[in-house]
């Protein structure tokens, strides 16, 4: 790195750097305090007199592709997670680059995953200068161990759209991979062999980059039916014989934790929400995949259908729990982001009640407003909270990268937010002093739930009001805090984490909440 | 004095990518050079220090100081930590006779004789992940489990884990039993795990009352030796034939015994049958165990349901088994104590009619009447008795 590193305090403590690859960035200034102008960056004008008339976009492979799109040195090649761990694109594309003897690209992929891990012998060779997207196993360890020529940039998917939409990132050449396609572009994700549901994540990428090719393995002749990408913004179409694992791409059920610890705890969010009042008529909620989530929602719909309430719109990452409530009558709606089972792609290819969104729709936080904020509760995860309810998603508590950060920052927008954790892993209490890592303000995040009880935050007094008198065990957080540093014998070590920043953690509006730090 | 000739390498605990809060320790003891302590850990970052300062503290209390100690720890809580050491110096032939103590937890209130157990969890004694998160799932009482769950080359190492839980794990409202082993091993346990006062003990393969008496005795033994006053229930385990024709003669050996229970795996085993869901062959064995409880003023707890996956299955044993007359059973999953304390629990109708005909009966003594009745019935003195225990039930579980 030549860059001179320059660090600031930002409104949440963090030392930040004030240049990141090179460009200056806006420390955090708390929630709602950035106000952006200006206009929106767009793509350069285009005639269809460039373009067959026929309608016909297809060239033989990726390399052609990526020549005839004017790829060179320096360029922004975008990617995207909708194949999640399945995806066999992204590599393809950048693999496709290599060859064509281009040197010092950024990735800019809406997520990467640990079959994508290849990418560290792209940057190794000086194809890939370095990745602005999440990172974790294999990649995330060589940009924790300072091994990357550039700084990490982490952004939620409301964060990465507001990046592109604000010119902060100006994609080059987007590679989409499509699930089906015709020759003349328009792609959708909820059929073919590789189906995976919605394609939200590369809409900002289709209609603000430069260049658009979109790959598939399920060409049909115009019209593509439904189409979630719209032609008329792709420049080139590819046929392969595979864009992905299928194995990897849904799971093809998923499954319930059966930790007795974990569903306690997705009992309580559940009974939590029946108490406070949040679960009536019309409400709304968001719960994601994983173990706790599941739990969850498979708790409040016994609770919905013995109170006969009923939802206006749930918010997924869909499941096959999700399916279920929309065929029981429970919900009116899915508001789609991403389709995680079988059951889930099933239903979004043939439910019309069942609707694929974007991170504009959604998560957006520099648009006239997103779903987010109008979701009346959200059940989510964390590695870390702290006894003033930030919390940590990005880090291990050692600073090593663990995972993006997805959704889960837009999503502190809800009415109710609840981080659903166990209150220990092992001997590693995840109730702490400090987080390691910031990704979210204590301010936005009202309740965490813990197998220990459940704290609500001081901030939130209607919520501590609307339980009063509950059966569930409400605690202050620093009560859980307490006993589990007794129970772990005593107050953990912090992390020694080295002085030189290896990635950088952007709040929803593009300032900077924290950094993340060279661990060798 | 210790002797070099019976001083050996040792280890002790369990290590490696699927083991969980549990660590493994091994020992070599050496004539000199001091201590040598090596430590790989899961949460060195966080705790490095202060496992390798626990590590010199017990190894201190033991009066160890020359030996070489390597750990590969997995995250255990510091209880076990202490346990595993122990067991690793005590095996290895090293130690002055001394315990390693955890930092107490204050104890539970005592139990009562009579106090609801309905449900109550088996925790195999070697597995420590179970126990720290046992009691939030709030059955009647724990088991920490000596016996069958253990193998029998792991007997010491359960044993001192066992007696470190029962003084440093919190485990609420529950309460805490002990499974101990079969006489005489049991004996050994006894005297391990007394000192830490848990509020009872099962004694498994029980068929004379003179094995209940033994254990009477050692455990009054203990208790005056380290000046305990609380109650320290028995509640014997029938597995056999003979155990179970021995029944009543059992439920009577001491006054500390406070139910009789039965093992119905060992039962059939013992009767040469194939264990059902129905468990007809089991029906006489434990009707007969209701019997000989009733008749001596004490519990009836059922065994426990296998099948971890069938909850409805298991809904209809607990059904059946509490209409037999029992008033409880064993519970192998966390996810078992909701449906057994269901199917443990009155129905409300059984409720609304026992709070009537006790009304009915404090009427009829406030005016006087010799006959109890409840519209047009009379009501016979035994229905009124069987109302009052009910009524008194429901309220213990907040119902009445």
């Amino acid at each position: 790195m030549t860059e001179k590193l320059e660090l600031a305090q930002n409104a949440a403590g963090r030392m930040v750097p004030t240049i990141v690859n090179g460009k200056p960035q806006v420390p955090y200034l708390g929630v709602g305090q950035y106000h952006p102008h200006g206009q929106k960056a767009a793509p350069p004008v285009r005639s269809s007199n460039e373009y067959p008339e026929n309608g016909d976009k297809r060239v033989p492979d990726l390399e052609t592709a990526l020549r005839n799109c004017g790829l060179r040195d320096g360029m922004v090649i975008s990617n995207h997670h909708h194949l999640r761990d399945g995806d066999r694109v992204a590599l393809m594309a950048l693999e496709a680059a290599a060859k064509l003897g281009v040197k010092d690209l950024l990735w800019f992929p809406s997520a990467s995953f640990p079959s994508q891990k290849d990418a560290i012998e792209l940057m190794q060779s000086g194809v890939i200068h370095h990745i602005e997207g999440s990172m974790n196993g294999p990649l995330g360890d060589y940009c924790t161990q300072g091994k990357m020529r550039g700084l990490g940039v982490l952004r939620s998917h409301g964060g990465r759209w507001q990046a592109i939409q604000d010119g902060e990132v100006h994609i080059d050449i987007a590679v989409i991979a499509a699930p089906t396609a015709d020759p003349f572009g328009n792609a959708d994700g909820s059929h073919g062999k590789s189906a995976c549901g919605s394609l939200g994540f590369a809409l900002a990428d289709s209609t603000y980059a430069d260049h658009v090719i979109v790959v598939t393995d399920n060409l049909v002749p115009f019209p593509c039916i439904p189409w979630q990408i719209q032609g008329n913004n792709v420049d080139y179409v590819v046929e392969v014989n595979s864009i992905g694992d299928p194995a990897k791409i849904v799971s093809g059920t998923t499954q319930i934790t059966r930790s007795p610890d974990r569903l306690r705890i997705a009992q309580f969010v559940a009974q939590f929400l029946r108490d406070a009042g949040i679960m009536r008529d019309g409400f709304s909620f968001q719960a994601g995949a994983g173990g706790i989530a599941l739990a969850f929602v498979d708790y409040l719909r016994r609770m919905m259908k013995e109170d006969g309430v009923k939802a206006r719109f749930v918010r997924g990452g869909s499941t096959k729990f999700l399916v279920e409530l929309l065929q029981d009558g429970l919900t009116d709606y899915i508001l789609d982001g991403q389709t995680f089972d079988l059951d889930g792609v099933k239903s979004i290819a043939s439910d019309p009640r069942h609707v694929a969104t974007s991170p504009f729709t959604s998560y957006n936080y520099h648009g006239k407003g997103n779903f987010a904020s109008m979701v009346d509760a959200v059940v989510l995860g964390a590695t870390e909270v702290d006894v003033n309810f930030n919390a940590n998603v990005v880090t291990h508590s050692d600073g090593r990268l663990l995972h993006g950060i997805g959704g889960w920052q837009n999503c502190l927008a809800a009415g109710c937010t609840i981080l659903a954790l166990p209150s220990f892993r092992d001997r590693i209490p995840v109730i702490v002093d400090q987080v390691t890592t910031l990704t979210g303000p204590g301010e936005l995040i009202d309740v965490v739930a813990t197998e220990r009880g459940i704290a609500i935050n001081p901030r939130r007094q209607d919520l501590l009001d609307a339980v009063n008198g509950s059966k569930l065990p409400i605690r202050p957080i620093e009560d859980i805090n307490a006993e589990v540093e007794r129970i772990c014998g005593g107050k953990p070590a912090r992390p020694k984490l080295g002085n030189r920043p290896v990635a950088i953690v952007k709040w929803v509006d593009g300032t900077v909440l924290d950094a993340v730090w060279q661990v060798t | 004095m210790s002797s070099l000739l019976h001083e050996r390498p040792a280890e002790a605990g369990h290590y490696g990518k699927d083991i969980r809060s549990d660590l493994h320790v091994a020992i070599e003891p050496r004539p000199s050079g001091g201590l040598e302590i090596g430590l790989e850990s899961r949460v060195g970052l966080y705790y490095g220090d202060s496992i390798l300062g626990q590590t010199r503290n017990v190894l201190e209390i033991l009066g160890v100081k020359h030996a070489k100690i390597s750990i590969h720890d997995e995250g255990a809580l510091p209880f076990v930590i202490s346990a595993r050491i122990e067991t690793a110096i005590r095996r290895a032939g090293l130690g002055n006779g001394q315990k390693a103590l955890p930092e107490p937890f204050p104890l539970p209130a005592p139990s009562a004789r009579d106090r609801l157990r309905r449900s109550r969890l088996y925790l195999p004694g070697t597995e420590p992940k179970y126990f720290i998160n046992a009691g939030l799932h709030e059955p009647d009482a724990i088991i920490l489990d000596l016996e069958d769950s253990v193998h029998h080359a792991e007997k010491d190492a359960a044993r001192i884990l066992v007696r470190n839980t029962l003084r440093a794990v919190d485990f609420g409202a529950c309460e805490r039993m002990v499974r101990i082993n079969q006489l005489p091993l049991g004996l050994q346990d006894l005297g391990e795990v007394i000192p830490e006062v848990p509020d009872l003990i099962l004694i498994p393969k029980v068929e004379k009352p003179e094995q209940v008496a033994e254990v009477d005795r050692r455990i009054t033994e203990l208790k005056v030796a380290h000046k305990l006053d609380r109650p320290i229930w028995i509640m014997p385990i029938l597995e056999s034939a003979l155990g179970i024709e021995n029944a009543f003669a059992i439920a009577l050996a001491s006054s500390n015994v406070c139910a009789l229970t039965i093992g119905i795996e060992d039962y059939t085993a013992d009767l040469g049958v194939v264990k059902t869901t129905e468990g007809r062959e089991s029906a006489y064995a434990r009707t007969r165990i209701v019997n000989a409880a009733k008749a001596a003023g004490l519990q009836a707890i059922d065994s426990v349901f296998g099948d971890v996956a069938d909850l409805d299955g298991l809904r209809r044993w607990g059904e059946s088994s509490r209409a037999l007359g029992f008033e409880g059973m064993g519970c192998i999953h966390p996810l078992q104590i909701r449906v057994i304390h269901e199917a443990f629990a009155p129905s409300q109708t059984e409720i609304d009619k026992a709070l009537k005909i006790v009304a009915a009966f404090e009427d009829a003594q406030q005016k006087g009447l010799g006959v109890v009745s409840l519209g047009s019935k009379m009501i016979d003195p035994p229905v009124v008795e069987r109302a009052r225990k009910l009524v008194a039930r429901a309220k213990q579980l907040g119902r009445a």
